[in-house]
């Protein structure tokens, strides 16, 4: 397991009343797409933000690829395994040129200064935005911006990479750039955790998580959770498009062979009916 | 108030010293009690047009009328245009600064001619119609809330001031499903009551769904308006459309017929069911 917690509980007040976490585990495999379901102050931001010691773990134990998310000593390591996007694209650069901006990680980790150039070519090229340089990342679009912080990130070449509601800010293409990457780069082995609360960002990954009122209410395979609507709704999210239209047709009386979760599937099982 | 907007320009340099042209030749209006969605690509100057509106940038060229009086020219009473226009800015959550939720809300009563007891209960109004119980809200400290409740508590703070015209800058990203339709329907409340809407967003779910009319932008240039059904519909099958319309298109290319009038989810279920059982009523 790359992430490993047990028991992690977490309060966002020193008089220790309210818990935004509450005894959460949590198991990671290497190279898997996960993807952190849950509503508005579900706790799926406070738990990520232990990944890479940005929360301090106060109950619970946490380990990253073998490091303990408590031992400071370690942070900037855990750091640099485990890279993080934001959701506003906006608040994430601290330069006004692109390459610049994506060597500002590198030059913290001492990188010989030699070695930055093409590291910051090569995670330009993994986000497909070789040749922008040097250009300002005010003047990109949402998607191409959130592309942009995702290089800075890979440029540090991170084991697992966290997607904190990057898609929340950006017009429909955006939306789907930003998608398209997270899947490349889970193709290519990294370990891929995605916040969200639209399941229709889920139906890519390999398992869900789903959080409710600080607690984890269930986890398992995409397909298992995304099809149980009680469950959905006890968590306060909406099902994919595709799973209510099922449940719509059924109340009818039209049954499709399975419950599908993408718009594809039930486009496709729909036009196999006679 | 009817908002006229005549061949509005808007143009800057930017940091490294190019000229853009934001908005160029923009002629549109918007009438009382409408709600108008505002849609296009990020950077097609949606933002610098309400900004516009709101008397908030000067135009390089042309006009915004407010009840056919020029906002622009120097006799336009700015306390007015303040108190007409309302402006929920992109994450207004950071926006929040005071030590109590009351407190916030009732900043942009600070210099209106209203009585403390008129003061007090526009304020617990406005939290009220944002959905919180104003006596367990009120002492609270802002920074405290969650996300969406900061989000609440900030356009709060604008409702207060009974603006005409409100206007809101992608109001629902960040909010989860529920949250946005519980959002949306509370807008609709508004508009109901009178109030014109002005939205930016990218949901087109949600636009299709709650808005009267909208305005598509691409570039600076508005290049359509009218209802918002026709405005979807008219897109046709290619493009991304509404996610309901996704599914109609997938659907008619691999049956090979027509599953026609589908812009929001209760049409979907009804062409559907009208395709696979016959049933051709609204339930």
């Amino acid at each position: 397991m790359v992430v490993n917690g047990k028991n992690i509980s977490y309060s966002y007040d020193c008089n220790d009343t309210s818990y935004a976490l509450r005894n959460v585990d949590l198991s990671i495999e290497q190279g898997e797409f996960v993807c952190i379901l849950g509503c508005n102050g579900s706790g799926k931001s406070t738990l990520v933000r232990h990944l890479n010691a940005l929360l301090q773990l106060q109950h619970g134990e946490l380990t990253i690829a073998g490091i303990d998310v408590s031992n400071e000593n370690d942070i900037w390591r855990l750091r640099r395994i485990c890279g993080m996007v934001f959701q506003n694209p906006d608040n994430q650069f601290v330069s006004s040129v692109v390459e610049e901006d994506i060597a500002f990680g590198l030059e913290n980790y001492e990188v010989p200064r030699e070695e930055i150039p093409e590291k910051v070519n090569s995670a330009l090229l993994l986000v497909d935005m070789e040749g922008y340089d040097k250009r300002a990342p005010n003047s990109l679009s949402g998607g191409q911006k959130q592309r942009i912080a995702l290089a800075g990130v890979l440029a540090l070449e991170p084991d697992i990479i966290i997607f904190d509601e990057v898609t929340a800010m950006l017009d429909p293409d955006g939306k789907q750039e930003v998608l398209e990457m997270m899947r490349k780069l889970h193709k290519a082995g990294k370990t891929i955790i995605a916040i969200t609360h639209y399941v229709e960002e889920a139906v890519h990954a390999d398992s869900v998580i789903l959080m409710h009122e600080g607690k984890m209410i269930a986890s398992g395979k995409t397909r298992d959770i995304l099809t149980d609507v009680q469950l959905l709704k006890i968590a306060e999210i909406m099902p994919p498009m595709a799973v209510r239209v099922y449940y719509d047709l059924l109340d009818a009386g039209v049954k499709l062979k399975e419950c599908p979760i993408t718009n594809e599937e039930l486009a496709e099982k729909i036009c196999k009916l006679p | 108030m009817q908002i006229t907007i005549d061949n509005l320009s808007y143009t800057y340099t930017d940091p490294s010293g190019q000229t853009v042209h934001a908005l160029q030749s923009v002629s549109c209006s918007i009438d009382p009690g409408d709600f108008t969605g505002i849609i296009g690509r990020t950077g097609c100057g949606k933002t610098t047009l309400i900004l516009l509106i709101a008397g908030l940038l000067t135009p390089t060229k042309g006009h915004i009328f407010l009840d056919g009086r020029d906002i622009n020219d120097k006799s336009y009473d700015r306390n007015l245009l303040r108190q007409s226009i309302g402006v929920v800015f992109q994450y207004p959550e950071v926006q929040l600064f005071e030590t109590t939720v009351e407190k916030d809300v009732a900043f942009g009563l600070t210099y209106s001619r209203l009585g403390s007891k008129e003061k007090e209960d526009r304020i617990e109004w406005a939290l009220e119609t944002m959905g919180f119980d104003f006596e367990k809200i009120r002492k609270q400290s802002p920074l405290a809330l969650s996300g969406g409740e900061k989000r609440r508590v900030a356009i709060a703070g604008v409702l207060a001031v009974k603006p005409k015209i409100l206007i809101f800058d992608e109001p629902i990203a960040g909010l989860d499903p529920y949250g946005r339709q519980n959002f949306m329907e509370l807008v609709s409340r508004l508009n109901d009551d009178g109030t014109t809407i002005i939205m930016i967003s990218h949901n087109m779910d949600a636009l299709a769904e709650y808005t009267k009319r909208l305005i598509v932008l691409d570039e600076g240039k508005v290049i359509q308006s009218g209802k918002t059904r026709d405005i979807f519909l008219g897109w046709g099958r290619d493009t991304r459309g509404t996610e309901p319309q996704q599914i109609a298109s997938l659907i008619s290319k691999g049956k090979n017929t027509l599953l026609d009038d589908v812009v929001t989810y209760d049409d979907l279920i009804f062409a559907l069911k009208k395709q696979l059982l016959g049933v051709e009523q609204h339930e």
